[in-house]
């Protein structure tokens, strides 16, 4: 029987049509753009300056502050220049331009395909290979791994879960990944039990990828006792960090409170193979699998792609834009980013680039509430979606914070229920910063 | 450069609107029709139509000429509404009184309010008390079904099960004697021949409905199984205590209004509460209401004044039910 969180959710048809694409190493671009916010935290500062000749892999900033992230070269040539540029959504960001030539890649790092099964470093040790690799959370968020792996004092880590639910439609390179590299991700989830000294771990993956599921169970019997792997309910938001550990081990993370108050620590499938790689292999994270999909294009791919590679390199990769296509988005349907600059570059995180047509993603004439209560229904959170946005278009901050707006995980699962297509998520997340700008003004007791 | 839609995630919609929800009500509402036509004839279709026409109509000319607004009329509400009402009405009642119930319905007790979604009052039921209270020889003249092929239109004209039974306790009559003098059965109350109005003649085509509504995920069962619990437990209490003088749980059950009212009135969204655990309350309050008005009360069915007296509790129901938060009633460990 398949696990599943215990409130609301909702059951997008999951158009995972990119499921067969084996991971295919995508073309080396001739300009890279590699952003120096590709975290959460403060931006790298550069260390290279215009002029400068880089190897693939070397450190090119590095992180600046205690929640930030080194970025290293994912291609070799020189520094054309240091500018900043639009990122996906048209801000100014600041960017490394490197131009291409040939692919040479640090001595130091092992390309060997070769798997690696012992681990020969100590916890801290692989804390601080992780973060000089760069590794952030490839689940979305992009939250530096050391940090995420160095509970704050007072804090125990019991359990960690690798995250293979991939609950959004249409992606599959977390299934991918643990199709292709399977062993990789174990090794890659050991060695983070190491680095928190726990010695459970789950794996996660939702009952629509029987064939991971299979996989990684015949791997996890054989030779990585430690690790279980559960069966999860196809719905979504399964992959969201609370509804996985409520799923898997029944414990719910306190409101406003971190996973780590449950004494789990989750990380994604993704994350584990660049932990793989920057521990045993010492390559740093520049590098990653991307998506490219949408039912209007011919091709589904999935690509090995370096980061900084631009929107529009992938579209032409695949064919072209489709004449229909009318919007893209980088990541998943519900929680992905709409993408306004098609010259903007792929980040450490970019999961996916998929291509909608205007039928499949207009949103219809909003209408009145009808009170279906289908919101309340969907919320995982528990919340009251229809609540919260009357309450946030009458600007009621104080009520707003007393029916748990911050609970907020921004899934989505509101909008896409709304029978009356009203805007419920785009109000909530306006009064989410109002709330906050509220309480940071409050004087502390 | 090509211009590209950017909008904030999610990125995609479902597939439920206001419109096909009610339209599946409809639908969920249609075995009841079929079977209303097939003992009634003419004078269900007549009703239905008058129903849902007026209804149609008058929300019409109201957004249109008064309010000068949207017009919402494409979203069934408003035929749902003037349905619902014509099947909620004695098989035989006249054209003219479904019309002056879905002027009300729909004049008063929604478009006053603000239209769709603000309606404090189911406004099918206010329609339908409002014509109780101004008719009451209308609305309690009850056709008994018998098959219009054979036994044409006029075949007989009663009472409903509940006032046959109410009626005959007043004069003294053995609650067995009621029972055979007018061959009440379950088989009948489940599939025919049971006097009430036009959507009620057998209970097998609302179950059917509402069996459909819960497939489609249209409605949660907490209303429905909480009134129809409460009720079979609120009337097994006083028929085990006293079987000569009240009437057993599958009667009241099978009787006076309880399906179809619990089914398709009381899941009205718009007039129920928001969370499960207020959905709850509110049946068990409407089941309780019902039973004080059938036991106790001047008029034998009760259900409707149940709805509409906790259709007023709603709003406080909403602020003291909330739906279970993440996070917040756990004890991790």
């Amino acid at each position: 029987m398949s696990r599943t969180f215990s409130i609301g959710g909702i059951h997008p048809s999951d158009n995972k049509i990119s499921v067969n694409a084996a991971i295919e190493n995508f073309p080396l671009m001739e300009m890279a753009y590699i952003s120096l916010s590709q975290h959460l935290g403060a931006p790298a500062e550069p260390v290279v300056a215009k002029g400068d000749k880089v190897k693939t892999g070397q450190l090119i900033a590095k992180a600046n502050g205690f929640i930030s992230a080194n970025v290293h070269s994912s291609v070799s040539g020189t520094v054309a220049s240091i500018e900043p540029l639009p990122d996906l959504a048209g801000n100014p960001v600041q960017h490394i331009v490197i131009k291409v030539e040939g692919d040479d890649w640090l001595e130091n790092i092992n390309r060997s395909s070769e798997i690696e099964r012992e681990i020969k470093m100590s916890g801290p040790e692989i804390l601080a290979k992780i973060a000089e690799c760069g590794v952030v959370g490839l689940g979305g968020a992009a939250f530096p791994t050391h940090i995420k792996l160095s509970p704050p004092p007072g804090k125990k880590a019991e359990y960690l879960i690798i995250n293979g639910a991939e609950c959004e439609p249409y992606l599959t390179s977390d299934y991918r990944l643990m199709l292709e590299q399977p062993e990789e991700i174990l090794i890659g989830a050991k060695i983070m039990m190491k680095a928190l000294n726990v010695n459970k771990c789950f794996l996660g993956i939702e009952d629509n990828k029987p064939k991971a599921i299979k996989k990684m169970k015949g791997l996890c019997s054989k030779s990585y006792p430690q690790i279980k792997v559960v069966s999860l309910l196809k719905k979504y938001p399964q992959g969201g960090e609370k509804q996985l550990i409520d799923a898997i081990v029944k414990r719910q993370v306190p409101s406003m409170g971190l996973p780590i108050d449950t004494g789990v620590v989750v990380q994604n499938v993704g994350t584990a193979l660049a932990v793989y790689e920057a521990v045993q292999k010492n390559k740093p994270l520049f590098e990653g699998i991307v998506t490219v999909t949408g039912k209007c294009m011919t091709e589904q791919r999935n690509f090995r792609m370096r980061v900084g590679t631009t929107f529009e390199s992938m579209i032409f990769a695949v064919g072209g834009f489709p004449k229909d296509a009318e919007k893209l988005i980088s990541g998943g349907p519900m929680m992905g980013k709409a993408v306004s600059r098609i010259d903007a570059s792929s980040v450490k995180s970019t999961s996916a680039l998929l291509l909608l047509t205007e039928k499949e993603t207009k949103r219809g004439e909003e209408g009145n509430c009808i009170r279906c209560a289908k919101c309340v229904e969907a919320c995982p959170m528990g919340l009251e979606p229809f609540l919260l946005n009357r309450l946030s278009r009458a600007g009621k901050t104080e009520e707003l914070e007393a029916n748990f707006v911050q609970d907020c995980i921004e899934c989505g699962s509101c909008i896409y229920t709304c029978p009356a297509n009203i805007p419920l998520l785009d109000t909530i997340r306006l009064s989410k910063a109002q709330v906050l700008k509220m309480l940071r003004t409050r004087p502390k007791k | 450069m090509k211009k590209l839609i950017v909008s904030p995630a999610p990125h995609l919609h479902g597939e439920k609107t206001t419109r096909n929800l009610m339209r599946d009500v409809i639908i969920a509402l249609s075995p009841s029709l079929l079977v209303s036509v097939y003992y009634f004839g003419f004078s269900a279709v007549k009703l239905a139509l008058v129903g849902a026409v007026t209804a149609v109509l008058v929300e019409f000319v109201i957004q249109r000429y008064i309010i000068k607004g949207k017009i919402t009329i494409n979203d069934y509400s408003a035929a749902l509404t003037g349905l619902l009402l014509a099947l909620n009405l004695p098989p035989n009642s006249p054209w003219w009184i479904v019309f002056i119930g879905s002027v009300v319905a729909i004049g008063i007790a929604k478009m006053t309010f603000g239209g769709i979604g603000q309606n404090l009052f189911n406004p099918a039921l206010v329609g339908r008390v409002f014509l109780l209270v101004s008719f009451p020889a209308i609305m309690t003249d009850w056709t008994i079904p018998a098959s219009w092929f054979r036994e044409g239109i006029d075949a007989n004209t009663g009472a409903t099960a509940l006032s046959i039974v109410k009626e005959g306790l007043a004069k003294g009559i053995p609650m067995d004697q009621i029972f055979s003098e007018n061959n009440f059965s379950y088989t009948q109350m489940l599939f025919s021949k049971i006097g009430g109005s036009v959507g009620e003649v057998s209970a097998f085509a609302l179950i059917l409905g509402f069996v459909y509504l819960l497939i489609r995920k249209v409605i949660k069962p907490h209303i429905p199984v909480a009134i129809i619990a409460t009720v079979m437990v609120f009337s097994g209490i006083f028929w085990l205590i006293d079987p000569g003088h009240y009437t057993d749980p599958l009667f009241n059950v099978l009787t006076g209004g309880i399906l179809i009212g619990s089914v398709f009135m009381a899941t009205d969204y718009v007039t129920s509460p928001m969370s499960t655990r207020g959905m709850v309350f509110y049946g068990v309050g409407i089941g309780i209401i019902t039973m004080l008005i059938r036991n106790f009360g001047a008029y034998p069915e009760g259900i409707s004044f149940a709805i509409l007296i906790m259709n007023a509790c709603v709003p406080l129901i909403n602020t003291y039910f909330k739906p279970k938060r993440f996070g917040r009633e756990v004890n991790n460990g």
